[in-house]
């Protein structure tokens, strides 16, 4: 048992800190460090200087372009990248759909998808939730008939990420209705510039844009856009959703809101010390750091365990999600209670890069403060997607505990 | 013991609600927190005739002679249709506040025209730096020729400031000449411990248009709107100052509990409807052939909320009971537990009802993240949770 990092280890963070340092775009930086709107170009340009590095996709294999570093680097990596104020990478295309790709489709598919993803040419959506298919994904509707070399997709989406950016969505499609519902699940790849396709938005809690409604109407896809066999989808879903899960721990940007917690607490003030002093407080900071300490090991112990016995992640990632996503609540909470009344203003524009507080009232609106409230508001989203909290302690009770 | 309402309160409960109802639906409430104002001025004309504006005041000032308890049973609906209009601020805080510490001028002058609708009042008590600190006050006044004062100064998240016509100012001064902190500068001097002296605090009414005074106006977070407010040597006369020189800090608090007296109720109003509309929602929405309210981890849940609903009511009525009380300890005590109860049952219900709406809980197009919302910040508003918890157990410690 060690838990310290060797040498090695400890250099080869020193060398992604110093290129973080180097090539991360001071304006990305900024907007990232004060909570502000990144946009899809931000995103884009990132993704190509890691690409230019040949960190672009730190966690694929290396026989598809990936640096093919192992989970202690993939951590490092990722607790740096959070910690310096580096926009995460689109997980849909790099953490979901790729290991999909990787092991289920073929060899055609995977040399046209893959480079695209890791040069930051394509942005890919998801398309799992429909209207009355949410927890209960497996009893989804539309449909993919198949006429000559096309199927012909109907149906409607929902809660999906980002869609308004993406110019392809991995989509579940009902290409069966023989036996149970997981049976006529297929997997496609759907151009988001095909004809019949309409992405509407659905404003959230927050007041942001980041979720649609996206309907298929007779939507032509050519069945080379298939993965793996018709019918199996759901196999395919699932091996997707296990990688999901664990990305959703987010230990690195956890990490970095504990952290900014911290500085906001300290620069906070009641009774006329800093809030942090004030140890009805600190109580809670400290009780969300020590549910973040085991969550960190708990996350390297299944990630080294899989690593090690060669196999895919299984239920456990379900721990994993469900402490992570708790944690990020509990977080963005106490970010917003250390504003006090100052978590009330609405300030929509305080979002933009430029916004600086008006000059006559300067001194109360520290720059941290205005995005808080909306943060811990959009922050509920993360005990509610990718199967929520309920279902991910189903999955430990049947999978892991065989109640 | 007594727990029911009278005949006219039940009257008064019966003609909000159906004026709600008809009139406030959440389409026409979203329009209302978009719109420039904020709030309904005809929603206003209507509370004066029903008499809401001159609820809680004295018969002899055109008052219904109103208490607490009638407050809360008016909260509790405006909570339920979450509507945005300054009646907190207004009529339970500011009018409180002047109908008991006021002057029997000052109280004949302003209550009447509270109640009729014809002004409004907003209650400017916090500033930078100090949360939720009353006695934090730098804001000073200087007395002026003629018996007046000079004011100058910020207060911050005044709330409802941007429609108010006057405004409740606490600052330091006010003593004449010879008082503590009459040079209006002993808080600069002295710095940030002189500014959190309990003594020397004095509050005077300040018009919109007086010469100085400028607001940095915003929405907040519910929907609601509010201002900081900055003072450049306001000239006020000798009679803007409202009750006694010096005795500021207990007034302004008193006014600040009957206001956390009523967020309760208003809290107990939306904790009730957030169940309503989540116990409706486990039993339509289907998942796995089912309504998702047969699978019993969601059942105890929502048991829960049930339980914290109940609570906190209990929570709001004894707040209400004693937010008028002479005894100021009493009055502390209890709206401390209360708002401090009720701030931890509004996180259970809104964060649970928001989880078991699931995706529906998190977008702007439905309710339950707009009462979610209202709820979190009540929460923050007049003292947060620990806020009331700290100054609940010095109260123990004596």
């Amino acid at each position: 048992m060690d838990l310290k990092y060797t040498p090695e280890e400890e250099s080869f963070r020193a060398e992604v800190r110093a290129f973080l340092e180097a090539e991360l775009p001071g304006d990305i930086r900024g907007r990232m460090r004060l909570g502000r709107r990144i946009t899809k170009a931000d995103l884009t340009r990132w993704q190509k200087i890691l690409h230019g590095r040949g960190w672009g996709a730190v966690m694929w294999p290396t026989r598809f372009g990936g640096a093919g570093w192992n989970v202690v680097q993939q951590h490092i990596f990722e607790e740096e990248r959070a910690d310096i104020g580096a926009p995460p990478q689109n997980a849909f295309s790099l953490r979901m759909l790729a290991p999909v790709l990787m092991n289920f489709a073929n060899a055609a598919q995977q040399e046209y998808f893959l480079p695209r993803i890791i040069t930051g040419e394509d942005w890919w959506c998801q398309g799992y939730s429909e209207p009355g298919s949410g927890s209960d994904l497996a009893s989804l509707r539309t449909s993919a008939l198949r006429q000559g070399d096309h199927y012909v997709v109907n149906g409607q989406k929902t809660w999906n990420t980002l869609g308004q950016y993406a110019d392809w969505m991995f989509c579940l499609v009902r290409t069966g209705s023989e036996g149970r519902p997981q049976q006529g699940i297929s997997f496609l790849l759907i151009d988001m510039k095909s004809p019949g396709i309409r992405i509407k938005p659905i404003t959230m809690l927050d007041g942001e844009h980041e979720i649609n409604e996206i309907w298929f109407d007779d939507v032509r896809v050519p069945v080379q856009n298939l993965v793996g066999e018709e019918n199996k989808g759901w196999t395919y879903a699932k091996f997707l959703l296990t990688h999901e899960r664990t990305n959703n721990a987010g230990i690195g940007n956890c990490k970095r809101a504990l952290k900014k917690l911290k500085e906001i607490a300290s620069r906070q003030t009641a009774n006329g010390r800093p809030l942090l002093e004030d140890s009805r407080f600190r109580d809670r900071v400290v009780q969300v750091e020590l549910e973040l300490m085991a969550l960190e090991i708990t996350n390297l112990r299944v990630l080294s365990a899989t690593a090690d016995e060669s196999r895919t992640l299984g239920p456990e990632v379900s721990v994993l999600k469900i402490k992570g996503s708790e944690i990020q609540q509990t977080i963005a909470e106490l970010q917003m209670q250390a504003l006090g009344p100052d978590a009330l203003p609405y300030l929509r524009e305080a979002l933009e890069m430029d916004w600086v507080a008006d000059p006559q009232f300067a001194g109360h609106y520290a720059p941290y403060a205005p995005p808080l409230t909306g943060h811990y508001f959009n922050m509920r989203k993360t005990t509610i997607y990718a199967g929520s909290t309920e279902i991910q302690k189903n999955i430990i009770s049947q999978m892991i505990l065989g109640l | 013991m007594d727990f029911n309402y009278s005949d006219e309160q039940t009257t008064l409960r019966e003609t909000l609600q159906r004026f709600i109802d008809r009139e406030y639906d959440f389409e026409r409430r979203r329009e209302l927190a978009q719109s420039t104002l904020g709030f309904s001025a005809e929603g206003w004309a209507r509370f004066a005739e029903f008499g809401l504006l001159s609820l809680p005041y004295p018969e002899e000032f055109g008052g219904f002679g109103g208490n607490a308890v009638d407050v809360m049973l008016v909260m509790e609906l405006i909570g339920r249709g979450l509507l945005l209009e300054p009646f907190l601020s207004t009529v339970v805080m500011c009018g409180g506040l002047i109908r008991d510490a006021g002057s029997a001028p000052v109280k004949r002058t302003l209550l009447p025209r509270i109640g009729t609708g014809e002004i409004k009042l907003a209650l400017a008590c916090y500033e930078a730096t100090g949360r939720y600190d009353l006695s934090q006050v730098s804001c000073t006044a200087a007395p002026d020729s003629g018996g007046g004062w000079r004011l100058t100064g910020q207060k911050t998240v005044v709330l409802d400031a941007p429609s108010a016509d006057y405004f409740l100012v606490s600052a330091r001064g006010g003593l004449g000449v010879s008082g503590v902190g009459a040079n209006g500068t002993a808080a600069n001097a002295a710095g940030a411990n002189a500014a959190r002296d309990p003594r020397g605090i004095s509050v005077f009414l300040v018009g919109r248009e007086a010469q100085g005074v400028s607001l940095l106006a915003y929405p907040t977070q519910s929907g609601g709107r509010a201002a900081d407010l900055r003072l450049d040597d306001v000239r006020l006369g000798p009679d803007a100052l409202i009750g006694a020189a010096g005795e500021g800090l207990a007034i302004v608090e008193r006014a600040v509990d009957s206001g956390a007296a009523a967020l309760c109720a208003e809290a107990v109003g939306i904790i009730a409807a957030l169940n309503e509309a989540t116990l409706n929602y486990l039993k339509t929405r289907k998942q796995f052939g089912v309504p998702i309210g047969k699978f019993q981890a969601l059942q105890h849940r929502m048991a829960d909320m049930f339980i914290a609903a109940e609570q906190a009511r209990s929570m709001a009525i004894l707040a209400a009971v004693y937010a008028d009380s002479e005894d100021a300890a009493e009055r502390r005590r209890s709206v401390s537990a209360a708002k401090a109860y009720i701030g931890q049952a509004a996180r259970l219900v809104g964060q649970q009802s928001v989880q078991l709406h699931g995706a529906m809980g998190v977008v702007d197009d439905v309710i339950v993240s707009h009462y979610f919302k209202r709820l979190t910040m009540i929460e923050l508003t007049l003292g947060d949770t620990d806020f009331h918890l700290g100054r609940f157990s010095s109260a123990l410690m004596g």
